[in-house]
């Protein structure tokens, strides 16, 4: 085996420190050493998105990161979303448009729609289903899911006005 | 992916001789879209990975000498969001945001599409029109290399051991010059061309084509470069007859496979299409841009 190796990184706003094998990726480390479950692993090739993250502000698939290239980054995870109990709009929006069914997809969905209007806050429905085109869904048919980000967008501007 | 070791140096030396200590199953790493996908599904077996994104140079987008160098592991998404790039090289940047989903160009790294060795790498017909170069460091020192000589057939490289890609350079633009890069796929996001031409060309004040370059993707073993068909448009303002020339041009050049994207006659007439479309959207672009 590998040595392990010892690395620290910023989780959702808290530092963390954690051993992993240098094989291992960012998906690995966050489900495994550091509970955070919310991230799924699909495909495993970065063809799905369930395991997207933020990592120093860009949108990525943690199953294409390993966990040793988090060292001194930011990582942005489902699991930081909510301000404590309180829905992030986007989360409350998937819940009232029913843009979920099954639920495996949602966390990824949920992160790239943040990543999303974080850069744009107000994209059209073309530029969000573009960005979205990297996160798959075998249940909803999209279409809920996207009225879901562009009700979701109109409510986080209307909240900055 | 057990077995495998890690490092990141700061300084491309020591990144070199990593990966000469390392041996054949040494690689480096920038956006690992590609790498992770190979390491994992067992294709590469496993070895030392030389992560190449804490050396400063191969990070980021700079403007030297009039011309763009861009750094070996920069992502996609950091090329998208260059507006000088952008209004420079507009055809290398839409090639290299056409690969893949937004989190893979939140990784991506042109280097990485080049070393890959794909014949149907969508950034590099661009990067081959553009007659970008790229600045190769190994164990003997630093060499330029035209982007067009990387890749000599599909996986394969002309990188001697040790040896990796350290930054991408694009150079001086004179004005009235435009760029374009057009890819077939049989839907709309999220798949591998089945034929990509790239055409950059210059024009001179009166709208005639003084120099145009043409390169084909995903039609022979490595991009082509097709002389003829930047030949078909010089001396001329990209008309009828022009595009006609261009398009029997690349259409001879091909040397394509026939497999579950297209048929050897179905790319070859694709090359000839694709290749008279980008050259019109180039030369409106060298229009404007005065």
């Amino acid at each position: 085996m590998s040595k392990r190796q010892h690395i620290s990184a910023v989780v959702n706003g808290d530092p963390v420190d954690f051993l992993t094998d240098p094989g291992a990726t960012l998906l690995d480390a966050l489900r495994d050493d550091l509970g955070l479950t919310g991230s799924k692993e699909g495909c495993g090739s970065g063809d799905c998105g369930a395991c997207s993250v933020i990592l120093d502000g860009r949108l990525v698939c943690s199953c294409l990161v390993l966990a040793v290239e988090a060292e001194g980054r930011r990582v942005e995870t489902i699991e930081g979303m909510a301000d404590g109990s309180k829905l992030h709009p986007l989360q409350q929006k998937f819940l009232e448009h029913a843009a979920l069914q099954c639920g495996f997809c949602t966390p990824g969905l949920l992160v790239a729609a943040k990543a999303l209007l974080d850069v744009n806050p107000d994209p059209t429905e073309s530029e969000a289903r573009y960005w979205l085109a990297g996160n798959l869904c075998r249940c909803t048919g999209y279409d809920k899911v996207i009225r879901a980000v562009m009700d979701a967008a109109a409510e986080l501007r209307q909240v900055r006005v | 992916m057990s077995h495998v070791e890690f490092i990141a140096p700061t300084k491309p030396e020591q990144a070199a001789a990593a990966l000469l200590a390392g041996g054949a199953h040494a690689r480096p790493l920038s956006g690992g879209t590609d790498l992770l996908v190979q390491l994992r599904s067992g294709r590469l077996p496993p070895g030392l990975i030389v992560d190449l994104k804490r050396i400063p140079e191969a990070i980021g987008i700079r403007q030297e000498g009039g011309g763009f160098v861009i750094g070996a592991a920069t992502p996609g998404a950091a090329l998208s969001e260059h507006r000088a790039l952008g209004l420079a090289w507009p055809g290398v940047v839409e090639a290299a945001n056409l690969i893949g989903s937004t989190q893979v160009q939140g990784r991506a790294s042109m280097a990485g599409n080049l070393c890959n060795a794909s014949p149907a790498a969508d950034s590099v017909p661009a990067l081959v029109a553009a007659r970008a170069t790229c600045v190769i460091v190994g164990p003997g020192g630093r060499r330029t290399a035209p982007v067009g000589s990387i890749a000599i057939g599909p996986g394969r490289t002309s990188l001697a051991p040790g040896e990796f890609v350290l930054e991408i350079h694009l150079p001086p633009r004179p004005a009235r010059s435009g760029d374009a890069y057009l890819r077939l796929i049989p839907r709309t996001e999220m798949d591998i061309a089945v034929v990509g031409a790239g055409v950059n060309l210059t024009l001179d004040g009166d709208g005639v084509v003084t120099e145009a370059h043409v390169a084909l993707g995903a039609v022979a073993p490595t991009v082509l470069l097709v002389a003829d068909a930047g030949a078909a448009l010089i001396g001329t303002k990209a008309d009828e007859a022009a595009l006609a020339a261009l398009d029997a041009a690349a259409r001879a050049a091909c040397n394509p496979i026939s497999d579950k994207r297209g048929t050897i006659e179905y790319r070859t007439k694709i090359a000839g299409v694709l290749a008279r479309r980008a050259a019109t959207i180039a030369y409106g672009r060298a229009e404007k841009r005065a």
